[in-house]
Order: structure tokens, then C-alpha cells, then sequence
């Protein structure tokens, strides 16, 4: 090709005002389903106005049980759940069943009582190398609250270091409280991680 | 490359560190070994509807499992044929009824056939030609399943599928036969948890009864502590805490465990836990189960002696309690772990809670035990890039196993046979192919 037949060809063009037809992306049928088994829709909470008092509580208790799992404080951390209190956290958001679903955690008093006991243990090799995490607490709604019995919503960030790897885990709270002589206790705290379907580099070994 | 010296490398008491971290090696392992023999792509139940799909990794290539139109499973590299682009980006999805490039809107039918080109007239006269399998997307050379677990392979011949399970298919026997129906179905979970370190260390490690004390003491110990606490306060406790007690059973305990050595690296670990317990649910399963095949079946199918069977090089099944780990090998010091479990049909959900409860314990992201492993295998991984050794040490009880019709039988059941015996299967794996290399 001459140079001069460069310049023609850039001299002349077409432009697409409007669009003719739709033979071209519009034919290929949006049949397929490319988003994986996760529901397209999460979780979206209530949220009911309460007394502040009752909002300062129970964003305390948030934030007191974060600052016990950054400290390792397993027994103080222990001592939130009630007597029949369950950690659980399922594996997708769909799940509504601690004891019948594959679940990353699912954990009663006696089960917490023996990782507690595995993380104190000397021998736990894997505790040797130099961990740490940073939880925050946020976003907190409470979607019910009855004299003895609260349901709160909330989402957490958390950082872990170990060794000289940094992850992120990230994803909702939904504790159900019960008043115990005055003072909340967890009852149930699910914990629907963002990521926790995702490629796990190391396992969790301590609670998120 | 320099020449390999499998001779030298792989020894019948020890092996060369090399083995381990060397990526020459470790290419040879996915294009000889990996991208040839049958490897599991999943289980039937994964992919129930024309259109479903899951991707896998065979070796280094990207692949997808899909349920046809026709209702027959098709294993398809995952790859447009137009410019390369994969076609399912996802772990799982439906394509519908074809699946169609992002980028050009190439689209192929189940089966992986062409279906239609935009501005087809494109290529009219070209070297294209729609004819040409090579406009299509490129099937597996052979998939094949044994009940209910689909395989493939990339290579045309070789050992047909029970030829290359062998001994070992006693696995999926074992996780089928539970059932009153001979059926399993996969539960829609798949933890994914990276292992950083060669593919080998958990193929051993499974069948390695020696470092469960050790490696699990900090589980095993409390949780030891508290199945006794309960057993004295309620007179029983939950089957789940001997699940991780027995880890920190005592060395002779663990010494009288046998491992079962079959040829191709496979093997068994036998059964220690005490899965027949005599409560209502299970005398119920029980039951369901003499009904469904007889006394003499039934005793046989519940009675079977496993732990743990090793499909080698890639998976680890544990089928009296359903769940299996499969292997995705990335580098020579990156595994990809696959976790899956499987529900009995047929039995009560008593049962499947049971087993569950290992699942939850022992499987998960959260594992109380794998934690420990996979610390092992790290630092495994970074010792052996030492050169104050050269040599891993496979002496225990060497010469001291029982040998027959080329199956070893573990006379201890800590002796290393478990991986003298891998060893055996991977330099067989590797000999024509350095034979090959050289010529």
C-alpha cells in the first residue's frame, strides 16, 4: 500500500449515528448464569430505633469482644457466650442451620473449651510464628429488641499478620443477645464471611 | 536441563531434596504425569442440569465439566479456539445452552462443538473452516466415571480408568456401599485451602501415623480432656471429640495402625476410629443397611478397615466418613487442596451429621488439625531448600515390610513404606520420560 492510500483511507469513514439493529450483542441469548452459586441478593438488615443506652451497649460489647480476640484474651472472650451460646460461621450466606450445614465454623461451649485449649496448648506448633489481627466494628443496626432478647447487624474488617503475610477477612455479624443478670451475653453470633468461599493461603485458627 | 539420574535421585530408602523444589522436575511431573494419567474432575451430582458446570485443573490446563444437553458429562479444555480466551471464568456457574466467548462471541454447544461466529462470511475462503475440530472446543481424549466420580484424562491411551485406580477404587466402593442405595451426592461446598509446599508432602502425609501425636497433640490433648470430663458428668459425649482425641493416641497405638501399599503410589491407612457405635441412629442405619443388602453385605460394607485412601498422585479420600481432598498442583511449592463431602443417600440425617461433624473439624478453613499440617509442610518446603543436607530420610523399618504380589503391608504401622512405596510409583511415572528426555 502507497502512503497516499493511508491518507484516503483516513480521509473517508463511516459513523454510527443510530443503532440499526441489535444482531450483534443482542443475539447472544443472556441465558447463561455466570455468577457462581452465591444468591445475587445478600442480606439486607432492619433496622428499629432504640433507646441510645441500649445502642451504646450493645456497640460496646462489639467492641470489647474485638479488642479480646486482638488481645488472645480466649477465656475473657469465652465468657461473652452464654452457657448454650454457638460461634458459628457458615461457609455460604445461604445456610440457616448451624448443626446440618459444611461450615467453616460450628463451634459450642465444649468445642470453643478445645480450640481455647489448642491455641494455650505448648506444643501448638502452628501458634510459633509471630501473629497478631486488628478487628474493627462497624455498621452496627438492631433489628429487634425485647426485654431479654436483642438482634443486631453489624460488619467487621479484620487484618491478620503472620509471619510476613498480611490477609484480609472481612464480612457481617448477627448476634443474637440474651440479658443474663443484667448483662448481654451472645447467644448466637453468626459470622457470614465475605471471602469465605475464597482461596484460603493458611486456615483461620482463631475466631474472627 | 541437565540429565536426571532417577537412580540417583530416588533411592530405596531416601530420596534427593531436589525432588521437591525443582521446577524442571516439577514441569516434567505436569506434562508426563499429571497431563496424562485419569484425574478426578468431580462427582455427577455437581453438574445436574444441561448447562451446569464446573472448572478444574488438569496439570497446568485449565478445563471445564459440563453437563450436556443430552445429559452425558463432557470435560472440555476451557478455551476459546478463535484466541485463546477461557470461556467459563468461573468456579461454577450454568452456560445455558451454549457457551459463548466474551470477547467475540465465538459460541459452542455442550458439547463443545461450534455453534455460530458473528459475520461469519469473515472467514469464508480462509484456512478456517468450521469443519475443523480445531474451530471447536477440544474435548478431553477420555472421561470416564466409576460410580458417580468422573475422571479424565489428556492422553488418548494408556490404562483405562480401573486399570489406573486399581486396588485403590476401594474407595469410592467404600464411599457408595454406605449407603443403602449405593448413592452419594456432593454437598455444594469447596474449601480451597493452598498448601506451600510440593504436592508429595500431603500424598505422605497421610498415610504417616508416626506425626499425628506430635503434630495434633495440641488438639488431641484437650479435646481428650474434655470427651473424658463429659463421659464422667453425662456418661457419654458426642463421637466428634474422639474424632480429634485419637490424634494424640500414643506412639505404640499409632505403631499398631497397618498402612496397605498398592502399586501406582496407592494406599490405604486402616481404620482406628470406631465409627459403630451402638446408639439409636446408628442400630437404625444399621438396620437400613442389612435390609438393603443382606447380614453378610451389609456386615462386610460396615466393617470395612479404612481410614484413608490414597489415590496417588492427587487425592486422599476418606470414605467411611465421605469427604475427599484433591490436589491441584501449581508449582513446586504451591498445592491447591480441593475439599469436598458427599451425603449418603438413604440414611438418616443422624448419620450425615456425624460425619459432618469431621467435616466441620477436621476439613474446614477453620481446621483443628490441618492448621498444624500445613505449618509441617511449609516449613518442609523452605528446610529442603537447604544444602546442609541433600538427602530426606526414608529408613524406618526398611526391609521389615511384608510383601506380596506387589502389594507391602506395614508389619508397624509407622514404618516409611508409605512413601518408599510413592517413590516406587513416581520413578516408574518418570523413567520414561527422562528416557525420553535423553534420546
Amino acid at each position: 500500500m502507497q502512503r497516499n492510500d493511508v491518507s484516503q483511507a483516513l480521509g473517508t469513514g463511516v459513523v454510527i449515528e443510530a443503532i440499526e439493529s441489535m444482531t450483534g450483542a443482542e443475539s447472544i441469548a443472556p441465558e447463561h448464569v455466570g455468577r457462581g452459586r452465591l444468591p445475587a441478593t445478600g442480606y439486607v438488615p432492619s433496622a428499629i430505633a432504640v433507646d441510645p443506652a441500649l445502642q451504646r451497649e450493645v456497640e460496646t460489647l462489639l467492641c470489647r469482644q474485638a479488642a479480646m480476640l486482638d488481645a488472645k484474651a480466649w477465656a475473657a472472650w469465652c465468657g461473652l457466650f452464654s452457657n448454650d451460646g454457638i460461634y458459628w460461621m457458615p461457609a455460604t450466606p445461604d445456610q440457616t442451620d448451624w448443626e446440618a450445614e459444611a461450615s467453616i465454623f460450628a463451634e459450642d461451649a465444649y468445642l470453643r473449651e478445645v480450640r481455647m485449649g489448642r491455641l494455650q496448648h505448648p506444643n501448638a506448633w502452628s501458634q510459633a510464628a509471630a501473629w497478631a489481627t486488628n478487628h474493627l466494628v462497624g455498621n452496627v443496626m438492631i433489628e429487634s429488641a425485647a426485654s431479654d432478647r436483642v438482634e443486631v447487624y453489624s460488619r467487621f474488617q479484620m487484618m491478620e499478620m503472620r509471619r510476613d503475610d498480611i490477609r484480609h477477612f472481612g464480612g457481617s455479624y448477627r448476634h443474637t443477645l440474651v440479658r443474663e443478670q443484667g448483662t448481654l451475653k451472645i447467644a448466637l453470633q453468626r459470622v457470614d464471611l465475605t471471602n469465605g468461599q475464597g482461596l484460603y493461603e493458611y486456615v483461620l485458627q482463631a475466631w474472627v | 536441563m541437565t540429565a536426571i539420574d532417577l537412580d540417583y535421585l530416588v533411592q530405596p530408602d531416601r530420596v534427593h531434596r531436589s525432588v521437591y523444589t525443582d521446577q524442571s522436575l516439577f514441569d516434567l511431573e505436569m506434562e508426563h504425569v499429571f497431563e496424562k494419567i485419569w484425574v478426578y474432575c468431580g462427582h455427577e451430582s455437581q453438574v445436574k442440569k444441561p448447562g451446569d458446570y464446573w472448572t478444574l485443573q488438569i496439570g497446568r490446563q485449565p478445563m471445564v465439566m459440563v453437563r450436556g444437553q443430552d445429559m452425558r458429562i463432557h470435560v472440555l479444555y476451557n478455551r476459546c479456539p478463535h484466541r485463546g480466551v477461557m470461556l467459563c471464568g468461573n468456579q461454577s456457574g450454568n452456560t445455558g445452552k451454549h457457551f459463548v466467548c466474551s470477547y467475540h462471541a465465538w459460541s459452542f454447544n455442550l458439547d463443545g462443538k461450534i455453534s455460530a461466529i458473528p459475520l461469519a462470511k469473515g472467514y469464508e475462503g480462509t484456512r478456517l473452516s468450521f469443519d475443523d475440530p480445531q474451530a471447536s472446543m477440544v474435548p478431553a481424549a477420555r472421561v470416564d466415571s466409576y460410580r458417580g466420580f468422573v475422571f479424565a484424562s489428556l492422553s488418548p491411551t494408556g490404562p483405562s480408568l480401573t486399570e489406573f485406580l486399581g486396588d485403590s477404587k476401594v474407595a469410592f466402593d467404600d464411599i457408595c456401599d454406605r449407603s443403602p442405595v449405593g448413592e452419594v451426592e456432593a454437598v455444594p461446598v469447596c474449601h480451597r485451602v493452598m498448601q506451600r509446599s510440593n504436592w508429595k508432602f500431603f500424598m505422605e502425609n497421610q498415610l504417616d501415623s508416626l506425626h499425628p501425636s506430635v503434630t495434633h497433640q495440641s488438639t488431641g490433648v484437650p479435646a481428650r480432656r474434655i470427651e473424658n470430663r463429659l463421659k464422667a458428668e453425662q456418661g457419654k459425649a458426642p463421637l466428634f471429640f474422639h474424632y480429634l482425641s485419637t490424634f494424640a493416641s500414643s506412639f505404640d497405638q499409632w505403631d499398631s495402625v497397618q498402612t496397605v501399599n498398592f502399586p501406582n503410589g496407592h494406599g490405604i491407612l486402616k481404620a482406628y476410629m470406631g465409627l459403630r457405635p451402638t446408639d439409636p441412629d446408628t442400630v437404625e442405619y444399621e438396620a437400613l443397611m442389612k435390609k438393603a443388602y443382606g447380614e453378610e453385605k451389609a456386615e462386610e460394607y460396615l466393617s470395612r478397615s479404612i481410614h484413608h485412601v490414597l489415590v496417588y498422585p492427587y487425592l486422599s479420600v476418606q470414605s467411611p466418613l465421605q469427604q475427599l481432598r484433591c490436589l491441584r498442583p501449581i508449582g513446586p511449592d504451591r498445592t491447591l487442596s480441593e475439599i469436598w463431602h458427599f451425603r449418603l443417600k438413604g440414611v438418616p440425617e443422624a448419620i450425615y451429621r456425624r460425619s459432618l461433624w469431621y467435616f466441620n473439624l477436621v476439613n474446614s478453613p477453620a481446621t483443628m488439625i490441618n492448621a498444624d499440617d500445613l505449618e509441617n509442610w511449609t516449613k518442609g518446603q523452605q528446610g529442603l531448600q537447604s544444602k546442609g543436607g541433600e538427602w530426606v530420610s526414608f529408613h524406618r523399618d526398611f526391609g521389615r515390610d511384608t510383601e506380596a504380589d506387589g502389594v507391602s503391608y506395614s508389619n508397624r504401622g509407622t514404618s516409611e513404606v508409605v512413601m518408599r512405596n510413592q517413590f516406587k510409583a513416581w520413578k516408574a511415572y518418570m523413567q520414561p520420560v527422562v528416557a525420553g528426555a535423553k534420546a
